[in-house]
């Protein structure tokens, strides 16, 4: 299996992210900004970071880079794609995931182990997760604050596409807690926190048995692998 | 190109013809900082006066901040208080833009702490933020690829209403531009203290790793190479930031200065990391240098030089944000995330190729020349011909006055002791709310809400980080070689005692980085002092040096590089010398690492060290009885380097659950601070110290006193811990046992339930700054 991990000017977590597809046992594909070829991979990933400083709005820039035209186009036709923090600002830019986001609540940066609660499995970043399993990993943004219309908000609870919320403590203000989203599909996931730094024992959050032994992302990956065994 | 053909245009430019025909034209030496006599010397090399373009890069390049003028004397015994042993694994030692050692298995790291003082008090925000830059691009410029940055924080007295301006821009300056270049920040230090009020001190380090065969340096050498200037374009901002920020002291009424400032674009800087190491993936540069301070100026000169070459560049070439600037101001220029080239003429369309894919603007500059001489042209007219060396190196070398101040002999004789001084010891009550006191002072408390606005995660390699005593990162991803660092500096020790406390700030790091579980290697210093032109801020320089160059090469690990910062204070008050010094430890494998805080239930807890009745200078000095005088603990630096054996030893074989140094606020510290990093109670003893050691309740709980650690140790493991400790003579003592009770007991004395030692502990700062 061949997951893409694109770089945008200013990625900052693809080196993390592409460790994190090796880890579960796939194998990560670099892709490029300005090149439009997604060199037939079987799934993407946007991974964290400052895409072009993130001048204008967070991720507004990349999403019209051209490696995001194909990737909006593949994602429409089931091409399974998850954005992390930045590149979850890129999906919501990019409209394949609804709403906005914006500076957290505090107005400060924020890095720290963040509890979640998985909401949704039925997705293709999500389905080895037990529904409603609470995991921990990190999260580290300035602009993590999750909105969307009262409407928009009704529609999302009520079809079930909030993936990930915010358990002990909402870090940043965002709406209903939200943390992370699924499209209609269940292809394109995005989410605030980085999965792709919980997943190697001795690099990720502290958890009650031992320091930074906490692998909770790992499962985005295996999950992604499983769909597409399967598909 | 255009620019290029405007041939003859009267230009308004001082020409070096000019110059020659002029002689007696009025300059302005002395408002750029220079000495009438070093005016003279500029004089005499060039045998006219020099052009306003030469007068210019002179009085940046013979600023205080880029010649070192009045330090050099004392920080050549670095280099000379060495053994050949020291240098073994050294493979680029001071006077590069930083250090190199090799850490094995065909790899390097090279690491380096600089200050960024002066900028950050007048704009915090930028001068914090553009400190970070600065210091990230020294280690781009060795061919590593920095992975990690620690930054070391004085701000003046938490009650002042200026500190949270400072505060919040410094802290946010570092997030934002630290965050935004992808670079974890792994640790730290915040300190507190009124005689840093005008001067705060925001020093930067950072660290970064590279194979043996992609160092680079910053030297011409090879005559028809091409100098290239990538990255942003050049501005109006920092003009003069150099000579005339760093090299004056503040006067309160003088003219607000925030024009010299840098600004800075993390994004910018991220971009240019990732384009030049390409670059050097590539094989295309013969050599490069960073553009810090003094810019232009500093960047030709040094690579000539360095190169023992020469250079022909015409400075119209410089791509500008700002048309309106004069020669002089783009030669002075400190706009940021700016590089230097050299390139071979073969390898320029590999070059140009790869700064196009990363949509870096570049320009030709001109190229290197045998003869050593820098020419620097304005169109077709000579504004620069000057020998590089003249510049770069061989700048003024002062030996300052120095003299024994007439404070120090008071100072050192007012200590706790003459003072008399309230101890609690018999009143439990009284005792445990000093340690209450303590724990919740700004300056013991949690940092969590400044170092929570710090991304530590990014790199997935970072292995210890703030609030561990050092920060760790892994270099090799096969192997799990890794680096740790630990930085240090008591200022208020070193006013008591400048020797002393250069001492006490390396013992403090080394052991830092020993705690970790990894070996320390070598030494980085940044020193931030008072004026040099009062000899007994001259003095304080003098004996910090020493006692820091006498400590390295007892415990025989070299200095590779450091940075000096001179004129930190206002008006005739100097801050207390503050030499933050940085220990780079090496360990095998960072699964190795030891963790800071207890993490399992019934491990036996041990103290190893002994304890002295050492409180002079102390927190608990400065926190119960806002007293300073005395003399600073004694360090034992054979006892530190056997305790980092045995540390190192006892880490190889798995024998220690964790490791937590003793320093500020000793033991008291120490336990509150174990037992909260991953919530496991204890219960500890203290009489059995009181007892060994000789000493009172306060002692064992608050004394400062050297070379001591407490480990957790598994009770499997504890005879072969304790036969250990006795085989290597380090003295050592059970204090207590790790326990699921959700308390902190210390016998006799108090019970604190965690959960309310957390909420002291990490509310102090949020409710001052949050």
């Amino acid at each position: 299996m061949k997951i893409g991990v694109v770089t945008f000017p200013g990625t900052l977590d693809d080196r993390d992210a592409a460790r994190a597809v090796r880890i579960a046992g796939a194998e990560a594909v670099s892709l490029w900004h300005a090149d439009a070829d997604l060199k037939k991979v079987d799934a993407v990933v946007l991974p964290g970071g400052f895409s072009y400083g993130d001048y204008l709005r967070c991720g507004a820039i990349a999403a019209q880079a051209p490696v995001m035209k194909e990737i909006i186009k593949k994602a429409n036709q089931g091409l399974p794609v998850l954005g992390i923090c930045n590149g979850f600002q890129v999906l919501v830019e990019s409209h394949l995931l609804p709403g906005g986001l914006i500076r957290n609540s505090d107005q400060h940066f924020i890095c720290r182990d963040q509890g979640l609660r998985v909401e949704n499995t039925s997705t293709a970043w999500t389905n080895q997760f037990e529904l409603n399993q609470e995991i921990t990993i990190p999260l580290k943004n300035g602009e993590g604050g999750y909105i969307a219309t009262a409407a928009e908000l009704e529609r999302l609870e009520g079809e079930g596409l909030v993936t990930f919320r915010y358990i002990g403590g909402n870090p940043n203000g965002s709406m209903n807690d939200i943390a992370g989203l699924r499209n209609e599909r269940g292809n394109v996931v995005g989410l605030m926190p980085h999965p792709e730094h919980a997943v190697e024992p001795g690099f990720g959050p502290d958890t009650s048995s031992a320091m930074r032994s906490g692998v909770d992302g790992l499962l985005f990956f295996k999950s992604v692998l499983h769909s597409l065994v399967n598909a | 190109m255009a620019l290029f053909k405007k041939k003859s245009v009267p230009s308004g430019v001082d020409t070096t013809t000019n110059a020659a025909e002029t002689p007696d034209k009025h300059q302005p030496w002395k408002e750029l900082g220079l000495k009438e006599d070093e005016y003279a010397r500029i004089r005499e090399i060039l045998g006219r006066r020099p052009t306003s373009a030469e007068l210019a890069m002179y009085s940046v390049m013979w600023s205080e901040h880029c010649s070192y003028k009045s330090s050099k004397i004392y920080l050549r015994q670095f280099g000379e208080k060495v053994t050949d042993e020291m240098k073994t694994n050294l493979m680029v030692g001071m006077g590069e833009n930083a250090g190199v050692v090799d850490i094995g298995e065909g790899w390097a790291v090279t690491f380096k702490v600089e200050s960024h003082n002066h900028p950050s008090y007048i704009e915090p925000f930028q001068g914090a933020a553009t400190g970070v830059g600065g210091i990230v691009r020294d280690i781009l410029t060795m061919g590593a690829r920095p992975i990690a940055v620690m930054d070391q924080l004085r701000f003046g007295a938490v009650e002042n209403p200026d500190t949270a301006r400072v505060v919040h821009g410094v802290v946010s300056g570092i997030s934002f531009y630290g965050n935004c270049l992808g670079l974890p920040n792994i640790g730290g230090e915040t300190v507190f203290d009124r005689v840093y009020q005008g001067n705060p001190l925001v020093n930067a380090l950072s660290v970064g790793a590279l194979r043996h065969e992609d160092l680079k340096l910053a030297k011409a050498s090879n005559p028809g190479d091409r100098v290239i200037l990538f990255g942003a374009r050049t501005g109006a901002d920092g003009i003069g930031g150099v000579s005339v920020l760093a090299s004056e002291t503040f006067d309160s009424a003088g003219p607000s200065r925030r024009p010299a400032v840098q600004v800075g674009d993390p994004f910018a800087e991220k971009v240019l990391i990732e384009c030049c190491l390409e670059l050097y993936k590539a094989d295309v540069v013969a050599g490069i240098q960073d553009l810090g301070g003094a810019g232009l100026s500093c960047a030709t000169s040094e690579l000539a030089s360095n190169g023992n070459a020469g250079m022909r560049v015409q400075l119209q070439k410089v791509l500008k944000r700002d048309e309106s600037l004069t020669p002089e101001e783009i030669l002075m220029s400190e706009s940021q995330e700016r590089m230097m080239a050299i390139v071979p003429k073969k390898s320029l369309k590999k070059f140009i190729a790869i700064v196009e894919k990363w949509e870096v603007e570049y320009s030709d500059l001109g190229e290197v020349i045998e003869e050593p001489r820098l020419y620097i042209n304005w169109g077709d007219e000579e504004i620069v011909n000057v020998p590089p060396r003249t510049v770069a190196h061989d700048g003024p070398v002062y030996e300052r006055p120095v003299a024994f101040p007439a404070y120090q002999d008071g100072l050192n004789a007012d200590s706790v002791h003459s003072r008399g001084l309230y101890r609690a010891n018999d009143n439990s009550t009284d005792l445990a709310a000093q340690l209450w006191q303590i724990v919740t002072s700004p300056n013991q408390a949690s940092k969590s809400w400044i170092t929570d606005q710090y991304d530590h995660y990014v790199g997935g390699n970072t292995a210890l980080a703030m609030p561990d005593d050092s920060g760790m990162v892994r270099v090799s991803e096969e192997s799990g070689l890794g680096i740790s660092i630990a930085t240090d500096a008591n200022g208020r020790f070193c006013q008591l005692d400048p020797y002393q406390g250069a001492k006490l700030a390396l013992a403090e790091a080394y052991r830092n980085v020993a705690v970790g579980g990894a070996k320390p290697m070598a030494v980085t210093n940044c020193l931030n002092f008072g004026s040099p032109e009062n000899p007994e801020v001259m003095w304080q320089f003098k004996q910090a040096t020493a006692g820091l160059a006498d400590g390295c090469l007892e415990l025989g690990i070299p200095v590779t590089g450091g940075n000096v910062s001179f004129y930190n204070q206002t008006g005739d008050v100097a801050i207390h010398p503050t030499p933050v010094v940085g220990v780079l430890g090496v360990i095998d494998d960072v699964a190795r690492r030891i963790p800071s805080g207890w993490q399992d239930e019934g491990n036996n807890i041990y103290l190893l060290g002994t304890t002295k009745d050492e409180l002079d200078g102390s927190v608990w000095s400065e926190v119960i009885h806002d007293h300073l005088g005395g003399r600073p603990p004694v360090v034992d630096l054979a006892h530190e380097a056997a305790l980092a054996d045995l540390l190192h030893g006892a880490a190889q074989q798995g024998l220690l659950a964790s490791a937590h140094d003793l320093s500020e606020a000793g033991l008291a510290q120490a336990l509150v601070e174990s037992v909260l990093r991953f919530n496991m109670g204890a219960r500890v003893w203290i009489n059995e110290i009181s007892e060994r050691d000789n000493v009172d309740r306060t002692c064992a709980l608050f004394s400062e006193s050297t070379g001591r650690v407490i480990v957790s140790v598994g009770r499997e493991d504890d005879v072969k811990f304790v036969g250990l400790c006795e085989a290597r003579g380090i003295p050592v003592l059970r204090i207590g046992v790790t326990d699921n009770s959700g308390e902190l007991e210390i016998q006799d004395l108090a019970t604190f339930p965690l959960e309310d030692l957390r909420n002291g502990f990490k509310a102090t700062i949020p409710a001052l700054f949050g």
